[in-house]
Parts: C-alpha cells; sequence; structure tokens
C-alpha cells in the first residue's frame, strides 16, 4: 500500500506531457509465444477494506491483536485464479529458470508444493519474461483484499490488560488445533478443489499456503496502542492461508519451520499478481482522481 | 553342578541341608499357597485407552489382592501421520502402546489374554515384572482362535515394560506396537528420597515407539494387502535400525492439538513413559521432572529436578511434576530430531495464573 501510494505521487508529479512519450518508451517487447504462458487471471476493482494488518504487536510489554486498518486499494488488482501448478512449475524448470521440486510432477493439476520464497521468485521472474508482463509475488494486505471473504482474521479478542501471558498461548493453540482438526487432510488436491471466492479466485486458505512479499513485522506499541518502534525482518516473509505464518524464505516444507508448539502451513505454495504497466497505472490513477 | 560349585565354596553348606527338606514339602506348600491365593479378594479393572489410566488407589487399602485384567490383541492397520502412512500394528487391546495397568506390590497379576480367531499370528506377552519362564512368554502363547490366563505375583514395585514375544518374531511384533507397561505401586504409594509420601493428582501414560515403514523406489512409503505381505521388507527396513516415525501414543501428533494433555497450575502429574525398543530421553520444554525414577523402580531414590532423563530401550520410567506456570507445554524425546522430524512430540495445555517471580518480561523485544 504504501509503495503504490508513494508510485502514485511520484506519477501525479509527472506532467500529463510526458505521459503520450513515456508510454511508448515503457512498451516491453513480448515474446511472440506470450500468450501461451498467460495464466488465468481475475482482476479485482479498488475499493477500501478494514484489515487487521500483518505483523506481531507488543502493547505495554504484553502480545496483542494487531489493530484492525483501513487500506484503501489504489488500482485493480490482477491476481491469478488458480494457484500455480505443478504443471506451470514444470516448464519453467524445463526451461532451466526453476529448481526441480522434491516430489516429481506427476500430476501436473496439483499445486505446485515444496517451494520457497527463493522458488517462488524465481517462476515470477520466469513468467514475466516468458509473458512481457510483470509478474510477482502479492503484498499481503493484496492477498487479504483479494482474498475478501475467505480471509481469516487471527485476532484472539483477548483483554490487551490481560497480565498472563499463557492466556494467549492457549487460545493461540487452541485455534490451531480446531483448525487441524476441522481440515484433517492434508493431502493436496487438484487446483479449483476448494471453490472460489466471491471474486473467483479459487483455493484461498486451502492446505496450501502462499508466498507473499511482505516482510514479517513486530510492532512495539506504548499503553495507549502507539507505535513505538517497528522492525521489518526481511528473510522471513508473511505466508498466507488459513492463518498468516512468518516463513524464512529458504523453507521449502513448513514443517521444518515451526517451533515446538506451533501448528505450521500443511503446504507452501504460491500465486502471484501482475504488475500493471506504467501506462495502466497513469491511467488508473487519473481514473482514480477523476473518480470515473 | 552348581550345588557341588556351592559346597567347594563352603558358603551353601545350609542350602545343602534345607533342600531336600524343601523339595519333599514342596507340593503341600505349593497347594497351601495356592489355597491361600484363592482366599484372597479379588478386584476386576477395566483397563482403559493410553494416554490415560483405569482407576486406582495410590495406597493401597487391605491386603494382597488378585487383580484381574483381561486384554484382546488386535492385529489392525494404523495411520501414523498426517500423510497417510500405514503399518500393519498388533495389539493389546487395541491400541498402541497396549494399557497402563496398575496393582500394589504383593497383589497378583491375573491376565486373560484373548487371541480372536480374525487375527492371523500366534502371540504371548512377556512381562519384564514377572519372574520365570520368559516373562509369562513361554506359558502364554496363544493361537487365533484361542486364549489363555495367566497369574503371576508383582514383587517388584516400579514401572515395567511388557510386550509380545513370540519364538522367531519378537522385534517385529514389539516394533509394530505390541507393548505396553504396568505399574506396580507401593502399597504405601510413592515416596521421596527422605521417605516422605508422594502422591499425583493425574496420571498419563506415554508410549513411544519406533516404526519402521518400507519405502518404494521413488522415496513413498508402502502399502501392503496383508500382513504376510509386509514381513520381508519391514524386516529389512528395521535391520536399518533407522526408524521411520518415533511417535509418542502410536502416531504423529497423538498427544497434540486436540489430544494435548491437560493439567492445571498446581497440580501433581505422574507421566509414565515406556520405550520397549529403543533408548529415549524425556525432557518437558519449561518444566521439570521434580522426582524422577529414570529406570522405573521405585524402591530406588527418586531424582531429584531433572531436566532430561534416559529411559533405556525395554523399559519404563516414571517422572512427578507440579505444574507452576500455565501455558503450552512440549513433552517430548530431547532427541530433538526424533521429536520434531519423526513425531516423538506430546504437549501439556496448562490452564491457570502466571507467576511473574519465576518469570517476568522486562523489557519488550527490540
Amino acid at each position: 500500500m504504501r509503495r503504490s501510494a508513494r508510485l502514485l505521487t511520484w506519477v501525479i508529479v509527472l506532467s500529463a506531457g510526458m505521459l503520450a512519450g513515456a508510454t511508448v518508451l515503457l512498451v516491453p517487447r513480448t515474446p511472440t509465444d506470450a500468450a501461451s504462458y498467460r495464466p488465468r487471471t481475475v482482476t479485482v476493482p479498488p475499493g477500501t477494506f478494514s484489515h487487521r494488518v500483518d505483523g506481531e504487536f507488543i502493547r505495554d510489554g504484553q502480545q496483542a491483536d494487531a489493530p484492525m486498518v483501513p487500506i484503501r486499494i489504489d488500482a485493480p488488482v490482477e491476481v491469478m485464479a488458480f494457484q500455480v501448478t505443478r504443471a506451470e512449475y514444470a516448464r519453467c524448470v524445463a526451461d532451466g529458470a526453476c529448481q526441480r521440486p522434491d516430489r516429481p510432477e506427476d500430476r501436473g493439476e496439483l499445486p505446485v508444493t515444496g517451494v520457497n520464497y527463493i522458488d517462488a521468485s524465481a517462476y515470477a521472474q520466469w513468467l514475466s519474461q516468458r509473458t512481457g508482463q510483470t509478474w510477482r509475488l502479492p503484498d499481503e494486505h493484496e492477498w487479504a483484499y483479494v482474498a475478501g471473504s475467505r480471509f481469516v482474521d487471527d485476532a484472539h479478542g483477548i483483554d490487551p490488560d490481560d497480565r498472563n501471558p499463557a492466556r494467549r498461548w492457549i487460545a493461540e493453540y487452541e485455534r490451531a488445533a480446531a483448525r487441524k482438526s476441522s481440515n484433517a487432510d492434508p493431502r493436496t488436491r487438484p487446483v479449483g478443489s476448494f471453490g472460489a471466492n466471491e471474486h473467483g479466485i479459487h483455493d484461498l486458505a486451502s492446505n496450501v499456503w502462499e508466498w507473499t512479499r511482505t516482510c514479517h513485522r513486530r510492532v512495539i506499541l506504548d499503553a495507549e496502542g502507539r507505535s513505538i518502534r517497528e522492525t521489518r525482518t526481511c528473510g522471513v516473509y508473511v505466508a498466507a492461508g488459513r492463518h498468516r505464518a512468518p516463513m524464512t524464505l529458504f523453507v521449502r516444507d513448513p514443517k521444518s519451520g515451526g517451533c515446538s508448539v506451533a501448528t505450521p502451513p500443511d503446504h507452501l505454495g504460491f500465486r502471484l499478481v501482475r504488475q500493471p504497466e506504467w501506462r495502466e497505472q497513469v491511467v488508473a490513477s487519473l481514473r482514480n482522481r477523476l473518480r470515473i | 553342578m552348581i550345588l557341588a560349585g556351592a559346597t567347594a565354596s563352603g558358603a551353601a553348606a545350609p542350602v545343602l541341608v534345607a533342600a531336600p527338606a524343601r523339595a519333599a514339602n514342596a507340593p503341600a506348600a505349593a497347594a497351601a499357597a495356592a489355597a491361600e491365593i484363592d482366599r484372597l479378594p479379588r478386584v476386576k479393572v477395566d483397563l482403559v485407552d493410553p494416554p490415560f489410566v483405569h482407576a486406582h488407589e495410590q495406597v493401597a487399602t487391605g491386603g494382597p489382592k488378585v487383580v484381574e485384567f483381561k486384554m484382546t490383541i488386535e492385529e489392525k492397520k494404523i495411520v501414523l501421520d498426517d500423510q497417510g502412512t500405514e503399518v500393519f500394528a498388533f495389539t493389546f487391546n487395541g491400541t498402541v502402546p497396549g494399557p497402563l495397568m496398575v496393582v500394589h506390590e504383593g497383589d497378583y497379576v491375573e491376565l486373560t489374554l484373548v487371541n480372536p480367531e480374525t487375527n492371523e499370528l500366534m502371540h504371548n506377552i512377556d512381562f519384564h515384572s514377572a519372574t520365570g519362564a520368559l516373562g509369562g512368554g513361554a506359558l502364554t502363547e496363544v493361537n487365533p482362535g484361542e486364549q489363555t490366563v495367566l497369574r503371576w505375583k508383582a514383587t517388584r514395585p516400579g514401572v515395567f515394560v511388557y510386550h509380545c514375544a513370540p519364538p522367531g518374531m519378537v522385534p517385529w511384533h514389539v516394533v509394530s506396537g505390541m507393548n505396553g507397561a504396568i505399574m506396580v505401586l507401593p502399597r504405601e504409594g510413592l515416596r521421596d528420597e527422605t521417605g516422605k509420601a508422594l502422591k499425583y493428582d493425574r496420571v498419563y501414560y506415554v508410549g513411544e515407539q519406533d516404526f519402521y515403514v518400507p519405502r518404494d523406489a521413488s522415496g513413498k512409503y508402502k502399502r501392503y494387502a496383508s500382513i504376510g505381505e509386509s514381513h520381508e521388507d519391514t524386516i529389512a527396513a528395521m535391520r536399518t535400525l533407522t526408524p521411520t516415525h518415533v511417535v509418542f501414543n502410536g502416531k504423529v501428533g497423538a498427544l497434540t492439538g486436540a489430544n494435548a494433555l491437560t493439567s492445571k497450575v498446581g497440580e501433581t502429574v505422574l507421566i509414565v513413559h515406556s520405550q520397549a525398543n529403543r533408548d529415549t530421553r524425556p525432557h518437558l520444554i519449561g518444566g521439570h521432572g521434580d522426582y524422577v525414577w529414570a529406570t522405573g523402580k521405585f524402591r530406588n531414590r527418586p531424582e531429584r529436578d531433572l531436566e532430561t532423563w534416559f529411559i533405556p530401550g525395554g523399559c519404563a520410567g516414571a517422572a512427578l511434576y507440579t505444574f507452576l506456570q500455565p501455558g503450552i507445554y512440549a513433552y517430548v524425546n530431547h532427541n530433538l530430531i526424533e521429536a520434531f522430524e519423526l513425531g516423538a512430540a506430546g504437549h501439556f495445555k496448562v490452564d491457570g495464573d502466571w507467576n511473574d517471580d519465576l518469570m517476568k518480561r522486562l523489557t519488550p523485544r527490540a
């Protein structure tokens, strides 16, 4: 959000006169077979939503729920309708641009799993070259926005003045246990098996968690809830799914990424968003400004 | 031969005199003893599935009793993990491990062992706590469709392993889950190192099991249509001495999540832990063993304040702990690879008030 806001200001600062020239100059060269690589996507229009922001919040020395914050999404978000499949990933492997996953790609319709942040980023780069478009991992708040009703609020609703830290641990543990027992089968299923949300995006919050490009952060608040300090740990990224899990970038099997009492994601996979090109962004921002 | 040797040393001279007399009186004495046992009060125990333990007295009231148990052997497929890995398990009473039996020192254990005709294999039971006949193994061999009753006297207080030990197939049966434990309590209950009485509010039984599941050429765990088909591959996997799974109570995660063990701050818990085949080293993350009988025998003084305790393969141990802080505790085999990669971990969920004196975060993490 911050990134796009900054970009927006910058774009507005550019005079409209420069616009035509820039558009011509920045049109990327598109490979001739690009269409065959372009994934099925859904475009979610801009809007505002109320979001339980990501990160670990410490209020007055105690772990606390993250605040609900209204977030404005300025531009349409074009996102893959399905998680990247094994078959799709295999094309990147065949091109020598992606690392071969541990498990054989015998069932192409399954979502690719056993991929870490680096693998997912390599795929995004490869897909960008193949399609002549810009593909990247979503930000956590973008993922939450397009997930819509499938987004799971992970607040505990515990009294922030409670001085017993064990209550939060037990609440977290019980919720993880409930999640585990209600979704007992961790075997991956063909993409589309978990159904679509209101935007037509499939398999959100399935048993495959999705990498985002949002670095894990810790926010220290004072007793009144004002932010004193915020630290972001890049190298640990938020995996989005039935809950948000901070994952070290090289982890492929999330089981090993958990601590002794946490319930880790079943699998790690990903879906990408398309970064709009220059001219699209300008058009979107102008439309936004002019409310047309 | 032995008598001759003893005579030569001179030490066993009284035995030489006493032995013929005892031999002459033996049948009569045995008959008298049998009549005496017949007069003892009898109690029948309904066993419960681990990690729970059937109701019992910690301090025995009255004299020795004959305690009746019945266990039915069940051969069945069980699932070891979330990935659906299957093995044919051999079980005492349908569970891995078999149920924890509890009696007092001086009691007689009278076990009815049933091998239903739906099973395929011969089984028996070797009680490490019993004396003679391979722990009872030589007297309890039952084929499918048979049952037998064995009585033995509990002479040594402690927690002990029992397991199936059919000739030629002992390790296969043991690592297929066919083992459990018995607790023989001192009649006056547990004592600390100074003789002071120790009590527990709850007792849990954790049976740790190593499994050796064969894999196919691509590394996937194999499945078999019958016990017979699985035998050869399983033996080959066992001979690597490298388990594919090391789990508590029959399955990865059997004691976690909705099945986590529970307690409260101020409560004293006795954890009985057995491993019939392989060494283990229990550890309670964030807690301790207040009083530990690592090798499980109650005539030895308990060790105090342990961080980790060693239970050799083929042994049961007992640890007593009073919870002092609320929260989630992991109870693990502190070979952490076995705990977190192979499955040997369970959790305690403990309610209660936090004690700032024992621990408090003074500055938030930066």
